[in-house]
């Protein structure tokens, strides 16, 4: 099919004020009277507060009130609660909010706040939790027996606190690489016959892994500005998503949907972290209700690093069965999860990575989230998956090794197809093209050749090459699109996606102007704020824009060309299928005299009224859309739909990644010298966005690899690393300077646009690339991401390592 | 470039001295120290983006939290407030540097450069704002003005640099989306456009 807008590259509209400074980000909206919020948070990572006494706070001048935990609406335990009362779980988190008319008054304030605890025990390691008699991060237990699915990633845990403890003995086996025996797990799953797959194995591996929690690192924090205005809350927020927001954030502050306003124009970087209400804006609503003053709570640096959210680490074992011909048959895994204190945690989404990249006849996945005293986790790119292909991707290449075959060949052999099931249920997925992206990388790479070469050596100087797979569920469906046509011929696509700058809220948008079949120049886009009139939309993440939303503006826009149609045909007869529309005009077919403009056709629309110009609209959209069409009812050409199209279970986001690096043996420091990444994303939609997204990703994938950790004083449960330099993610210069990237280009017949995301992956194929490099230059696989200097100056002089082995949170 | 003034030395700088400011989250460093009966100058005469603004300054005031909350330069941005990121990037006499780690009231007469003041006076996008656009180098956009002022600092003393001089400049502005590459890429471009 050959586009005209898909495919190609254009200028965003937000992108002009991003580089002029004119793109606004919640702190940069300072309303007249603005007061400032600031949080007293835990010095004590688990206990329950006894008494708050701010009677000498509310003294001071300039110091507008307080909220406690008593002034919100009531949580439970293990949920992340606004204010902590009951159950204090991490040092950091907030117990009460203070406000005043500066922000350094607020801050002078929070001093002055009496405040008495009972102490509990803690613990910030999974694994000494869940020896016997190891201490529990709540009273009642240690463990999360979670009862939903995780399927929406950024859903809220539903489950309950229980206790599981495993011997000393089988603890110590776990940590040395060996299957625990008679112990119990809190959920998992299986299929396939396990036994049977494994007698046809001629190779099988067992290892142990670990991979780090790692904080987002947003640049701009989690800051939070509110007003009432005619009973209306209008709230500033930095969130991947408006209509994800809007419905929870009205339940927090006892009001209706409909009055909240939810303005996030552009945000400062989401990465899961954001793809719904986070808890401190329930006091920024609440506050600026009860004082009837703008209220601007501001996130420190600091602070993002113990009440934001990080991805959850996890520790595990796997054994993984190879066939003679290179095909897996069989994977048995068990991961023991860092859920912090709420329990989140990425157990099957890893293992589903497994189900996808590697296709097993059989696998089984045993899983225990073990609550810790420490910063509460959430989703983070690619959440398990990335970090599973972390610790994999050398797991594999040993297997390749042992059955004599080439790595990228290997990985070829188990490449998902179109018709490959995948996951526990063993499901469909809409599309896959591996095969293809394995072929492309390894051509562009130059793979065999330099895989067959010997390794280069310079002096203490040692290379390797590497490679990874990256996979993420990458689309979504059951949305709705919403385009207007007015009078004056513009043409509004409403965008109710959230705008992390990936510039899928307008690549998606040219769906509708493919459609449309009119100029881009003729378009622009209502966003940013819900009073815009959006409909509803999927939360920014999960890879699944592109996918998602190109559908629902294609359905949006079909439905707007039938209207087209129709009024064409009640001005100058015949039937709606007797008219084309080409050049912003729509016209008799056998005739092109008899027609006329869009804009001509809007005005038309409000004449005729009802579903023409939106005071009529489909009884399956949300409510969210229906507000937003009502609020634009009678002023032009409305086409508005819900996505019904098609959709075959999964639609998955794929990437290949073959990365070279060069590590000094003195130093342990090692550079990325050649990167390439390959993605199966379907149909490009937007080339330079495919390629922020891809090499974008690398970074993360670089930073994981390794540097970025939470690291917490097991005697205090103080976090160590509370800064960009210290948790630390990547800067220019650990990056290689030029990244190539690209991908298969083959549509998914799942969207009529032919995308699929591929936002997530490119951080699994990273750095999976560059720990399989890593352990092929050293001959040494350490099973855990980060891979620190410290650790292959050890290495490479027989050292003992001064970490502890297979820890998550200590070293 | 200024070797006594490169921007590995002056990260190294700004880290050490933000290592005791940093305990506190406190917007203004130093606010707890402020001796209320000590006389100090408050208005001072600033010269930014070639126009002499009035402000009053409080002597702890760092010169982000001046521009960004007394003079509405809301351009740069205050990503960590401790010389980690460079989000907070402006120019002093064409020199780029941490905003959020300078007190305004040592800023004297040196001329203050902010994302603001890149435009031509006919409105035009500097040409490192235009490379960017062309070669989309921001995503999220929060660091996107700080990389824009080392860029135009670099470019300032060297308009012709090697790609591998562009990454040394930007060296000092984390991205957390990873756009390193593109940032690389419009610095590169913004040259040409110059040249």
């Amino acid at each position: 099919m050959t586009f005209i807008h898909i495919g190609k590259d254009f200028v965003p509209p937000d992108v002009e004020g991003k580089v002029t400074g004119d793109a606004k980000y919640v702190e940069d909206f300072k309303p007249e009277g603005l007061v400032y919020a600031r949080l007293l948070t835990s010095p004590l990572p688990s206990g329950r507060v006894t008494s708050i006494d701010a009677s000498e706070a509310l003294r001071m001048d300039g110091v507008l009130g307080v909220i406690t935990a008593d002034d919100l609406p009531p949580s439970s335990a293990p949920d992340d609660p606004v204010l902590a009362s009951d159950d204090v779980t991490y040092i950091g988190q907030p117990i009460v909010a203070i406000a005043a008319i500066s922000d350094a008054i607020a801050e002078n304030a929070i001093d002055r706040i009496k405040i008495e605890f009972e102490r509990r025990s803690f613990v910030t390691d999974p694994l000494e939790s869940l020896v016997q008699f190891g201490p529990n991060a709540y009273p009642d237990g240690n463990v999360l027996r979670q009862s939903n699915s995780l399927e929406d990633e950024n859903a809220t845990i539903r489950g309950g606190i229980a206790e599981i403890k495993w011997p000393a003995t089988e603890i110590e086996k776990f940590r040395n690489g060996q299957e625990p025996i008679g112990v119990d797990f809190a959920d998992g799953w299986t299929y396939g016959d396990l036994d049977t797959a494994f007698s046809e194995s001629t190779v099988i591996v067992e290892e142990s892994f670990v991979t780090a929690g790692t904080p987002h690192h947003c640049m701009e924090p989690r800051s939070s500005m509110a007003y009432w205005q005619n009973g209306k809350c209008y709230f500033y927020a930095s969130t991947q998503s408006q209509s994800a927001v809007v419905e929870p954030l009205a339940d927090l502050l006892g009001i209706a949907p409909e009055n909240v306003c939810m303005i996030s124009e552009n945000t400062g970087g989401g990465f899961g972290s954001k793809g719904r209400v986070y808890p401190t804006m329930a006091i920024t609503g609440k506050f600026s209700q009860l004082l009837n003053r703008p209220v601007q709570l501001r996130i420190t640096r600091e602070e993002e690093y113990y009440l934001g959210v990080g991805r959850p680490g996890m520790q595990g074992w796997v054994k993984t069965g190879v066939r003679a011909d290179g095909s897996v048959a069989a994977v048995d895994v068990i991961i023991i999860s860092d859920g912090g204190p709420t329990g989140r945690n990425s157990a099957s989404s890893s293992a589903q990575h497994l189900s996808v990249v590697y296709t097993p006849s059989a696998m089984r996945l045993r899983n225990i989230p073990v609550f810790t005293n420490t910063a509460p986790r959430g989703a983070q790119r690619g959440p398990g998956q990335n970090e599973m292909s972390a610790a994999i991707a050398p797991i594999m290449d040993k297997a390749a090794r042992q059955l004599g075959m080439d790595r990228a060949q290997f990985r070829r052999v188990n490449a998902p197809h179109s018709e490959s099931p995948v996951y526990e249920n063993q499901g469909p997925i809409t599309s896959a093209f591996m095969t293809e992206a394995i072929d492309k990388a390894s051509e562009m790479f130059n793979w065999a050749e330099r895989e067959a070469a010997p390794r280069q050596k310079n002096g203490r100087k040692v290379r390797g090459l590497g490679i990874g797979l990256g996979y993420h569920s990458a689309g979504g469906n059951g949305y709705d699109g919403l385009v207007r046509i007015t009078p004056d011929g513009r043409i509004h696509l409403h965008s109710g996606v959230g705008n992390l700058g990936t510039y899928s809220y307008a690549g998606t948008a040219r769906a509708a102007a493919e459609v449309l079949k009119c100029r881009w120049e003729s378009c622009e886009i209502p966003r940013g704020s819900t009073d815009s009139h959006l409909p509803h939309a999927s939360t920014q993440g999960g890879s699944n824009t592109i996918f998602t939303h190109t559908r629902s503006n294609w359905v949006a826009a079909e439905n707007a060309v039938v209207k087209l149609k129709e009024i064409a045909a009640i001005e100058f007869g015949g039937d709606a299928e007797d008219y084309s529309i080409e050049n912003e005009r729509v016209f008799k077919t056998k005739n092109s005299n008899q027609g006329f403009s869009y804009g001509e056709a809007a005005a038309k629309a409000i004449e005729l009224g009802g579903r023409f110009s939106g005071e009529e609209y489909p009884d399956d959209i949300h409510s969210i859309t229906q507000r937003a069409v009502q609020g634009i009812a009678g002023s032009g050409l409305v086409g508005v739909a819900k996505d019904n199209l098609p959709k075959r279970g999964i639609a998955p986001g794929l990437m290949i990644s073959m990365a070279e690096v060069e590590i000094d043996l003195d130093t342990g420091k090692y550079e990325v010298i050649d990167y390439i990444g390959i993605a199966d994303c379907g149909t490009i939609i937007h080339p330079q966005g495919l390629a922020q997204q891809i090499n974008g990703g690398a970074v993360w994938g670089f930073g994981m690899a390794g540097s970025e950790r939470h690291v917490y004083d097991p005697q205090n449960a103080l976090p160590a690393n509370i800064g960009f330099y210290q948790a630390k993610l990547p800067t220019i210069l650990d990056v290689p300077s030029n990244m190539e990237s690209g991908a298969v280009d083959i549509a998914d017949p799942y969207n009529p646009a032919g995308g699929r995301g591929v936002g997530e992956p490119s951080q699994g194929s990273a750095v999976a690339a560059v720990t399989s490099a890593i352990a092929d230059a050293l001959g040494h696989s350490f099973n855990r991401v980060p891979v620190t200097p410290d650790m292959i100056v050890n290495f490479a002089n027989n050292d003992e390592q001064g970490s502890t082995p297979l820890a998550i949170n200590t070293f | 470039m200024n070797p006594k003034l490169s921007r590995r030395r002056f990260i190294k700088g700004v880290i050490y001295s933000s290592a005791a400011a940093s305990a506190g989250a406190g917007y203004y460093l130093a606010t707890a120290q402020v001796n209320s009966n000590a006389v100090v100058e408050r208005l001072l005469s600033l010269n930014i983006n070639g126009q002499t603004r009035l402000v009053d300054v409080a002597p702890t005031e760092t010169l982000a939290f001046t521009l960004r909350n007394k003079l509405g330069l809301t351009g740069l941005k205050v990503a960590c407030n401790r010389g980690e990121c460079g989000a907070c990037t402006v120019l002093l006499d064409n020199i780029s540097n941490y905003s959020c780690s300078l007190l305004t009231h040592t800023i004297k007469q040196r001329a203050i450069t902010t994302v603001e003041g890149l435009r031509s006076v006919d409105g035009r996008l500097s040409a490192v704002q235009q490379a960017f656009i062309e070669e989309l180098a921001p995503q999220c956009g929060f660091c996107t003005p700080g990389q824009v002022m080392a860029a135009t600092a670099l470019l300032r003393a060297n308009s012709n640099p090697s790609r591998e001089e562009a990454r040394q400049a930007l060296a000092g502005n984390l991205c957390r989306c990873g756009a390193y590459d593109h940032y690389l890429n419009g610095v590169m471009r913004a040259a040409e456009l110059l040249s």
